[in-house]
């Protein structure tokens, strides 16, 4: 470690404060006792379905398909969950199976 | 002062909210785990990662912060660098501003731990009526919370001592993402903000690489939601209460009446 304590401490001080004013900033700039205005309104509705898709990409932004395994694993086991999901639709089923056949492509397969 | 059904609320509420973090348990455990090990393996105390997962509780933020405390300090940098990465926040936040209206004491915690998996289950869970919503999400929040501040300490104290092979474990995290994609994409007849979220986070990804693209995935979805928003937005001239959009409008009504 290159750092003091006390300089551990204020790194990890400010990068809480900055991830908390990330969470608490739109709550403050709209609180409750004002209406939001509609454009806000608006993108309330629309941004909890980018940010799903968002989160896919971001959870898989790590695989290289030039490299390794070049994504096949990550590929096969999202169409399974894909297929287990449109068929049973219960999502525990889905993220479970997903996973297993995930895990078993990687210790097995594609070594 | 507590009714005699508190208590059953809160029970009731537990219920419902425990089996959805269940896979979050299974990833956190071991990311924080993982987490955990590193710090170790850094030559961190104890404390470090645990304080660390308790004050800052964002994931990758953390990752990132473990190479700043092993470079010259710089704290102005370090503050910037956690606005960005988490910048991603503030879309969670505009998401939850109806959800989260109304909900007293539990709002703070509710936006202090809401971390992408909790946004992503608390944002789409269809929560039946029966059950306490502000109960509902302060679980979700409170036991995603505390697996990963246990799977760090976990980490930092036994990681590296499993008897078997969690070697792709982490996908669990992408599999939940996925399968709440599909449940909203299933659950909605337009799928032009889904896909929105895809393609811009996607093309980012693909010019910008992995380190770079979050900050211009979000400019860039904003950007396209002003542009669609024409298509996008329902048309809900003020004043007319006979529109159909019955889900969250009991506040407009009690405002105009």
């Amino acid at each position: 470690m290159t750092m003091t304590v006390l300089q551990s401490v204020l790194t990890i001080a400010v990068v809480s404060l900055g991830t908390i004013l990330t969470r608490f900033l739109p709550f403050l700039l709209f609180p409750e006792s004002k209406e939001p205005p509609r454009f806000i309104e608006y993108l309330g509705k629309v941004l909890p379905y980018a940010m799903t898709g968002l989160l896919v990409v971001y959870s898989l932004k790590d695989v290289s398909p030039m490299t390794g395994s070049h994504g096949i694993p990550e590929l096969i086991a999202m169409a399974a969950i894909v297929a287990l999901h449109a068929w049973k639709r219960n999502m525990l089923l889905s993220i479970a199976g997903g996973t297993i056949l995930y895990m078993a492509l990687v210790q097995m397969v594609f070594v | 002062m507590h009714s005699p059904s508190q208590s059953g609320v809160v029970g009731k509420a537990f219920r419902t909210a425990l089996p959805l973090t269940l896979p979050i348990a299974a990833g956190f455990l071991f990311l924080g785990c993982s987490y955990g090990l590193l710090m170790h393996a850094k030559g961190f105390a104890f404390l470090y990662p645990v304080c660390m997962a308790y004050f800052i509780f964002a994931g990758s933020m953390e990752f990132v912060t473990v190479n700043l405390l092993l470079s010259a300090f710089n704290p102005l940098a370090a503050f910037m660098l956690a606005l960005m990465v988490n910048a991603r926040h503030l879309f969670y936040g505009l998401s939850m501003l109806g959800k989260y209206k109304n909900m007293g004491w539990k709002k703070p915690y509710l936006i202090f731990a809401m971390c992408d998996e909790s946004f992503a289950i608390n944002s789409s869970a269809h929560i039946p009526d029966d059950v306490d919503r502000g109960w509902f999400m302060l679980f979700v929040n409170l036991l995603n919370r505390w697996y990963w501040i246990g799977g760090t300490a976990l980490g930092w104290l036994v990681g590296g001592l499993l008897p078997f092979s969690t070697k792709g474990i982490e996908f669990v995290l992408t599999a939940l993402f996925l399968v709440i994609f599909l449940d909203q994409w299933m659950g909605e007849r337009r799928h032009l903000p889904a896909m929105v979220g895809v393609l811009a986070s996607l093309a980012c990804l693909i010019v910008l690489g992995p380190d770079r693209f979050m900050v211009p995935s979000l400019v860039l979805m904003l950007v396209l939601f002003i542009v669609l928003r024409p298509y996008l937005d329902d048309p809900r001239p003020k004043g007319d209460g006979s529109a159909g959009d019955a889900v969250k409008d009991t506040e407009d009504m009690e405002a105009t009446s």
